[in-house]
């Protein structure tokens, strides 16, 4: 094999897998979408990123993306993560596709852990990365228990594992996967998301897909589904709020990251979604310490190429 | 080097692999290691990496040992990997082990069987002392070792015909209405599994997950007591029937190790007492592989309607739990970022505690 | 959907069975598990199946509980949602919802009856969950009072099982088996593997309860005390046969069948 012919273009299918691998992810993705919810199996493949960093999600993105698409990817919310790097670069260089971090402009937007705080439209699909699909696997390590259960419609062991919560805690303690209700049918996850991002998922324009690469398992919520996140009517759902606003751009009611400044404790909250707080910047919002050099890294450092 | 929320994480990605290279290739002063060389003298670890790899390529294996700068695990993700992007054309026939061209076969259940006992390439009864004349590089040529008067029997009888005469081993009838076998390599693994599927699943597993299991069987978490039946190491054809032809025809080679484990069944109602057997199959020479994979193999048809399963006897446990590919990643996952997660945590705590503290100073005051 | 009621020869009108077994039989092999069992149970009425073991009554219970489906016979059960149903005619969620809506089943081992990991008050509130209930204060208040009911200290709702006597252990699964407010409720032998005293106690709390809520109760137990105190009626099994039935008192006090009179003979009078 000698190197500079061997481009990975020359060798592999558009966007890495085969045409019948995709074939049979899109099989399961419409299962998924006809059965809100439901974690449908499928033959998961051996990618070139390692299982548990987003597999899933990737093998979602290849089936169904096509060179038309804009496609976005991020984690924790932010583009420039490490891993959104690298997914995204994965993609521009096997699908040959646009890449953008503009929200509003992708077709396809891949996450790990939140969901964009701007509102999605028809059209857009909303890739999940997620290490275990079965809500259940905390309470209950055996595959042959939670299936049956998921089949029964049998969840006992959900509501006493939320009235333990509130038992021990005086609140429903769960923080990120936050169980919900999916057309009031399927318990389903929601990937480690914020329960702060729940409520975006009901009644979303957008196709909400999930895929977990490494448990092999699909779901999906379509477009304008009722989605309960778990309760009691005296413990109703709540979702986190911060005192502070986002230090760069002010904005209100983002989910906020805590940024450490110093060994003395010192800390500024910043917005997760950094496009989001890019517009918001852009559009002239301005936070408590817009001057921070958080905030004027508007330059890429140029990436060097590889020798 | 920054590492997550500052811009330039694109960078940050070039140079970690520019210096990972400059890592894998160490000392430039020291000459570089050739795939040939690996595949010829690091023979044991591309026999590990093509069984765990589900892949028999020598050459491909090598280059994946050099490539992981010989951490097995991170070679058998590549070769993997790889094989995700191969075309299949379809499945071989099912070789036939005892056509076997043997070149090592024991049995520790007889002192001597049909063909003999053939030690062949063996680390066993070596002496396990550092051997400093290897240091010296372009040392002295090895001598070859001598040839044996007789030619070898072949085929070198199994041990499973020398018990088929008194039907004192169970085997399996193959029957004309059997449905496809699953694979592993395409489909999810599906609970309860059969035994093909089991099979896959160890024949892929970690070497080191397995040999922990069989050894945890072997003290006694399990009911296995096994007896090593039969070993043997060599070379099989592989037939495949082309769809133009319509009859088989040989493509090729394998080396391949198989291990025999047996135990005693004790039966029921409906079948007599007899040896249960354990079977392990590996790409080239992965004897301990071949032996741990026989006793699990073993352990988990026992325990089928067992209540107080031991580790070993699991099923959902040893197979969910035996891919190191799959492991490694959820392991090494641990190091992407978690901070949103860890941020409603942080939040969570923060506030039990502020609860915490305002109960303690109400019932301060109302003790005072 | 309520059962009709059947008038009877000379006008009476009885109350429509709960559950009606007909022809009841359960083989495995040639082993015979039991033969041709048939009865009627209706609410408000205890009927004790009793035998030693090997006796055939745990086949029957599994069968008629809806955990073995029999060889041959019918097993049907007055169902809210279908009326009177063959059990093993419904489809698998559909019986399993009956059973955990309409039914209780009190195990003789406790560990098979509760959830271990989790806390006594979560065991006994779950049934109110599996109905649908999501209030959680109000949920919590019917635990206490049911803890209170079957007399265990209610500051201990929060441990876990492992941290109760087995006689408190069997409470707390007898209080799980009643909140929902069944109509049938099974047990198998509940007072087995407990002390003399325990034992004693925990049956005039179960047989308080039972009269208190009108249940319809089919007891499985060998001890012929277990089924004087508790049951109204007997069925006495051997070999995988009824061979009497009757009121308990007339069984007890004038047993037909030489089996019935060796097992009476044999019970220590308290």
């Amino acid at each position: 094999m000698s190197s500079g012919s061997n481009k990975p273009e020359r060798y592999y299918n558009y966007a890495y897998l085969d045409e019948q691998t995709k074939r049979m992810i899109r099989r399961a993705i419409l299962k998924a979408l006809a059965i809100p919810g439901y974690q449908v199996p499928f033959g998961s493949r051996e990618m070139p990123v390692p299982y548990g960093w987003g597999t899933g999600g990737i093998q979602l993105t290849a089936a169904i993306i096509g060179p038309s698409d804009v496609y976005k990817c991020i984690d924790q919310g932010a583009d420039d993560t490490t891993n959104a790097v690298s997914i995204r670069r994965f993609f521009a260089q096997v699908a040959d596709v646009a890449v953008t971090e503009d929200t509003g402009e992708a077709t396809i937007i891949q996450t790990r852990h939140r969901i964009p705080e701007k509102p999605l439209k028809e059209g857009q699909v909303l890739v999940f990365q997620v290490p275990q699909p079965e809500p259940l696997r905390g309470l209950e390590p055996r595959e042959t228990e939670t299936r049956a259960m998921h089949a029964y419609e049998e969840y006992g062991l959900q509501y006493v594992s939320l009235y333990e919560s509130v038992a021990a805690y005086g609140r429903i303690a769960s923080t990120v996967g936050y169980p919900t209700m999916i057309e009031e049918r399927y318990l389903m996850s929601p990937s480690p998301i914020p329960k702060f991002d729940n409520p975006k998922m009901g009644d979303n324009e957008a196709i909400l897909l999930f895929g977990a690469g490494r448990e092999k398992r699909i779901y999906a919520v379509p477009p304008y589904t009722r989605v309960r996140s778990l309760d009691f009517e005296d413990y109703p759902f709540e979702t986190q709020t911060w005192e502070e606003n986002c230090a760069l751009c002010g904005a209100e009611g983002s989910y906020l990251d805590e940024v450490i400044l110093d060994d003395a404790g010192e800390r500024m909250f910043v917005c997760s979604d950094s496009h989001f707080c890019a517009e918001r910047r852009a559009a002239g919002h301005v936070g408590s310490m817009a001057d921070h050099a958080l905030a004027h890294l508007e330059d890429d450092q140029p990436a060097v190429e590889p020798a | 080097m920054a590492y997550v929320a500052v811009k330039g994480g694109e960078a940050a990605i070039t140079n970690a692999h520019r210096w990972l290279a400059e890592d894998r290739r160490g000392d430039p002063a020291v000459a570089e290691v050739a795939v040939d060389q690996v595949r010829e003298q690091l023979s044991l670890a591309v026999d590990r990496v093509m069984s765990e790899g589900s892949c028999y390529d020598r050459d491909l294996a090598a280059l994946a040992v050099k490539q992981s700068r010989g951490d097995l695990p991170e070679a058998i993700f590549l070769m993997r990997a790889y094989r995700t992007t191969l075309p299949r054309f379809g499945y071989s026939q099912p070789v036939e082990t005892g056509q076997m061209a043997v070149r090592r076969r024991i049995s520790a259940a007889f002192k001597d069987i049909p063909g003999g006992q053939v030690l062949g390439p063996t680390f066993d009864y070596t002496h396990r002392l550092l051997d400093f004349t290897l240091a010296a590089n372009g040392g002295a040529p090895v001598e070859p070792a001598p040839q044996a008067v007789e030619p070898q029997a072949y085929p070198m009888s199994t041990i499973a015909s020398v018990f088929a005469h008194e039907g004192l081993l169970e085997t399996d009838q193959p029957t004309t209405d059997a449905p496809e076998p699953f694979d592993l390599t395409r489909e999810p693994m599906a609970f309860p599994a059969g035994r093909e599927q089991r099979l896959q699943a160890l024949a892929r597993g970690d070497e080191g997950f397995l040999l922990s299991l069989a050894y945890s069987s072997q003290r006694g978490w399990g009911s296995t007591h096994p007896l090593c039946a039969e070993i043997r190491l060599g070379e099989v054809a592989v037939e495949f029937t082309p769809d133009e032809l319509g009859f088989p025809i040989e493509i090729g080679e394998l080396t391949l190790t198989e291990c025999q484990m047996i135990s005693t069944v004790t039966g029921n109602p409906e079948v007599a007492p007899q040896f249960g057997r354990g079977y392990g199959l590996t790409f080239g020479h992965c004897e301990r592989k071949a032996m741990s994979m026989a006793i699990v193999d073993r352990a988990l048809r026992d325990a089928a309607e067992l209540d107080n399963a031991a580790p070993c006897q699991d099923q959902e446990f040893v197979l969910y739990h035996s891919d190191n590919v799959e492991a490694s990643g959820f392991v090494q996952h641990l190091k992407l970022p978690h901070y949103v997660d860890f941020q409603a945590d942080l939040q969570l705590v923060r506030r039990l505690r502020r609860e915490y503290a305002a109960r303690e100073s109400a019932m301060k005051e109302a003790a005072e | 959907m309520n059962a009709i009621p059947q008038v009877m020869a000379g006008g009476a009108i009885q109350a429509a069975p709960l559950l009606r077994v007909e022809g009841l039989t359960k083989s495995y092999g040639h082993v015979v598990g039991c033969r041709d069992v048939s009865f009627e149970i209706r609410p408000g009425e205890v009927l004790g199946i009793v035998g030693e073991s090997g006796s055939g009554k745990t086949t029957v219970l599994n069968c008629i509980s809806g955990r073995l489906p029999p060889s041959s016979g019918r097993i049907e059960f007055d169902t809210s949602r279908f009326g009177l149903s063959d059990i093993y005619g419904l489809s698998e969620p559909d019986r399993r919802r009956m059973q955990r809506e309409e039914w209780g089943f009190v195990h003789q081992n406790p560990r098979d009856g509760l959830r271990m990991r989790a806390s006594g008050g979560a065991n006994v509130a779950e049934p109110l969950m599996n109905l649908g209930n999501r209030h959680y204060g109000k949920m919590r208040q019917a635990t206490i009072e049911w803890l209170e009911r079957v007399e265990l200290d209610t500051r201990r709702i929060d441990d876990k099982p492992r941290h109760f006597s087995g006689g408190m252990q069997q409470r707390i699964q007898v209080a799980r088996n009643l909140i929902h407010g069944p109509r049938l409720v099974f047990m198998d032998e509940p007072t087995g593997g407990l002390d003399v005293s325990v034992q004693a106690r925990l049956l005039d709390l179960l047989r308080e309860l039972v009269r208190d809520l009108g249940l319809a109760v089919i007891i499985v137990t060998h001890d012929m005390a277990v089924a004087r105190l508790m049951a109204d009626r007997l069925m006495v099994m051997k070999g995988g046969h009824v061979v009497e039935t009757g009121l308990t008192d007339q069984v007890l006090d004038d047993p037909q069948h030489p089996y019935s009179q060796l097992l009476v003979s044999s019970v220590l009078q308290i």
